[in-house]
């Protein structure tokens, strides 16, 4: 077919810019409901642009032209192509009591998974602590644990100066930071098909035994409670929360017994990988300023019965959030799916 | 396979192209943006030094926490306002997209940032470098969990012609449904070979340079066949001057000013 350019481009030009105009208000504005004269005439404008650029493709001296269209082509493609769900304006507080724990109960296997991975590490945490102590510098990450637990408490029991005075905001952010980016690596590791996930889950595991088996075994388990508790009962989940998110990204990476293409696995699961790393963070910023604020301070200073308690309150709190909030207006329809 | 081009095909049987960007592109990109960052944390420094005469203590932790969100929110936040674009990636022609060309949505973007954390691993992005080789799209871990692509899209230089085809007959021009006959069915490789032998002539050994103009001459003539009359006593050099003039300068009256 031998076409006129000039006639061509003047003739396909109010189409063009008509679409291109169409999409840019279409990507300004992402709420907006077009009408069906609209949604016609865009499908109109649409198969217009794509049989021109049919037209000119093999025409070699139009590369600008060319290239235009094929921009404006791809727009518009992906526009009437797509089929997930458009993008809502973002409502906190529904996406917080509603979004969040609905998606967690959605993949309450993986999370199950990712607290078996992380128990089976604490058994052999507290196992290795038990059986030989020795192993103490190995297990310890941070050299204040190598600390005899008597001695510590005893410590900690008699300061009569807040050791965190003037630092506690930033021990509070360094927390927050540091936890937050170790549970993006263990959902980031989920793409080594899970292991990088295992090993981060059951390492964090064999830390929390071989501490608990230290200070059980040196007789301080109400200090151990009241250190760990106010903050570690939202932590532990956060990062247990952030290994679920990382066993899905493995699931779908994996894909056994799945007919689907990986892309459309992975597809399926990154809104829900999203939602899950966000409500981590959220968890771990709070987790961060009780460690800092509350979790350092002992007898004397706070009964160590009025952390245990206030521990025991934020566990109660946290399950019923996961496990109850979001599930009033009944069984959501993607849960039911499940 | 490993390829430069990404072709999609809508439902319609329309085909368009996307040019990969390339590992190399991308880490340029990438050295950009962390000198943005840098520049954005020397910035807040500056601002949170006033602080600092107020509250020492709070003046840092916003500091550690404004490095945190700084570092792992510039790529989340600049792709999603700049439809797939960070400082960088603008400076070098790059763009992210869905790899199936649908519209590139929020969730996407934050799994492809999140996942520098694994990509990162253990230095220098060798672990997302090394992906980026070997996958045929060139992707990163992040690209495949998100299911994005990175693709540049190069500034399209007119060639200077007049410089080129200055003041010759094109005899090619007698004949004017011919003439759009060979730039229908030239291809954009084939003109873009022609032109490019044409602009780097003077590079060629004197034997080469006549054997490839006419090779390149026959090929043309194969494509669309002149009567003799344009083509007679044309030497290949000329001939391949005239195709270039055709296929390139599709206004006849431009010729006639020269």
């Amino acid at each position: 077919m031998i076409i006129d350019l000039q006639r061509f481009i003047a003739t396909g030009r109010p189409f063009w810019s008509n679409l291109e105009k169409l999409l840019d208000r279409l990507e300004a504005e992402p709420d907006l409901r077009m009408s069906l004269g609209q949604l016609q005439t865009f499908h109109q404008l649409y198969e217009r642009t794509a049989a021109d650029l049919a037209k000119i493709t093999t025409f070699s001296s139009e590369p600008e032209t060319r290239r235009y269209l094929e921009n404006l082509v791809a727009r518009a493609y992906g526009e009437i192509h797509e089929t997930r769900e458009k993008q809502r304006r973002f409502f906190p507080l529904e996406w917080f009591f509603e979004t969040l724990p609905q998606t967690f109960r959605r993949h309450i296997r993986a999370f199950y998974l990712s607290l078996v991975i992380t128990v089976a590490g604490c058994a052999f945490g507290g196992l290795a602590m038990a059986f030989d102590p020795d192993s103490k510098p190995v297990l310890m990450p941070f050299s204040h644990l190598l600390q005899d637990p008597r001695k510590r408490v005893a410590e900690e029991e008699k300061a009569t100066k807040d050791r965190l005075a003037g630092e506690k905001t930033t021990f509070s952010a360094e927390l927050m930071t540091h936890n937050t980016q170790i549970s993006i690596l263990t959902l980031a590791l989920g793409m080594t098909w899970g292991l990088g996930t295992i090993i981060m889950l059951f390492y964090n595991g064999v830390i929390l035994g071989a501490v608990a088996a230290d200070y059980i075994h040196a007789g301080e388990t109400k200090f151990l409670l009241g250190w760990l508790m106010p903050h570690g009962v939202i932590e532990i989940p956060a990062i247990l929360i952030a290994g679920q998110a990382g066993l899905m990204l493995a699931f779908a990476v994996i894909g056994h017994g799945s007919r689907f293409p990986l892309r459309t696995r992975l597809r399926a699961i990154s809104s829900d990988v999203v939602t899950l790393i966000f409500g981590v963070g959220l968890m771990l910023v709070w987790a961060g300023f009780i460690e800092a604020f509350l979790s350092q301070y002992h007898e004397p200073v706070i009964p160590y019965a009025a952390k245990i308690a206030f521990g025991c309150v934020e566990l109660i709190l946290l399950f019923l959030f996961y496990a109850k909030s979001g599930s009033s207006k009944g069984l959501n329809s993607k849960e039911a799916g499940e | 396979m490993k390829t430069t081009t990404l072709f999609i095909r809508t439902p319609e049987g329309i085909v368009f192209s996307q040019l990969l960007a390339g590992p190399v592109t991308r880490c340029f990109a990438w050295f950009i943006d962390q000198l943005c960052i840098q520049a954005a944390m020397s910035i807040a420094g500056i601002v949170l030094a006033l602080l600092e005469v107020i509250n020492c203590n709070f003046a840092v932790a916003l500091y550690v926490l404004a490095y945190f969100v700084i570092s792992i929110g510039y790529g989340i936040f600049f792709e999603w306002n700049w439809r797939g674009q960070t400082i960088g990636k603008r400076l070098f022609r790059l763009r992210v997209m869905d790899a199936q060309g649908m519209r590139l949505q929020f969730n996407q973007i934050v799994v492809r940032n999140l996942l520098r954390f694994v990509d990162a691993l253990p230095v220098f992005y060798f672990v997302g470098g090394l992906a980026c080789w070997l996958n045929s799209k060139c992707q990163r871990l992040g690209d495949i969990a998100a299911n994005t692509i990175v693709i540049r899209t190069p500034r399209i230089v007119e060639p200077d012609l007049d410089q080129l085809l200055a003041g010759k007959f094109n005899s090619l021009r007698q004949f004017p449904h011919l003439a759009a006959r060979l730039r229908q069915t030239a291809s954009a490789g084939e003109a873009d070979m022609a032109l490019q032998a044409l602009l780097r002539r003077d590079e060629f050994d004197p034997n080469a340079r006549v054997e490839l103009f006419g090779e390149l001459a026959a090929h043309f003539q194969a494509k669309v066949e002149f009567p003799a009359e344009a083509t007679d006593g044309v030497a290949d050099e000329q001939y391949l001057r005239n195709v270039v003039d055709v296929i390139y300068r599709t206004h006849a009256e431009k010729q006639t000013k020269n």
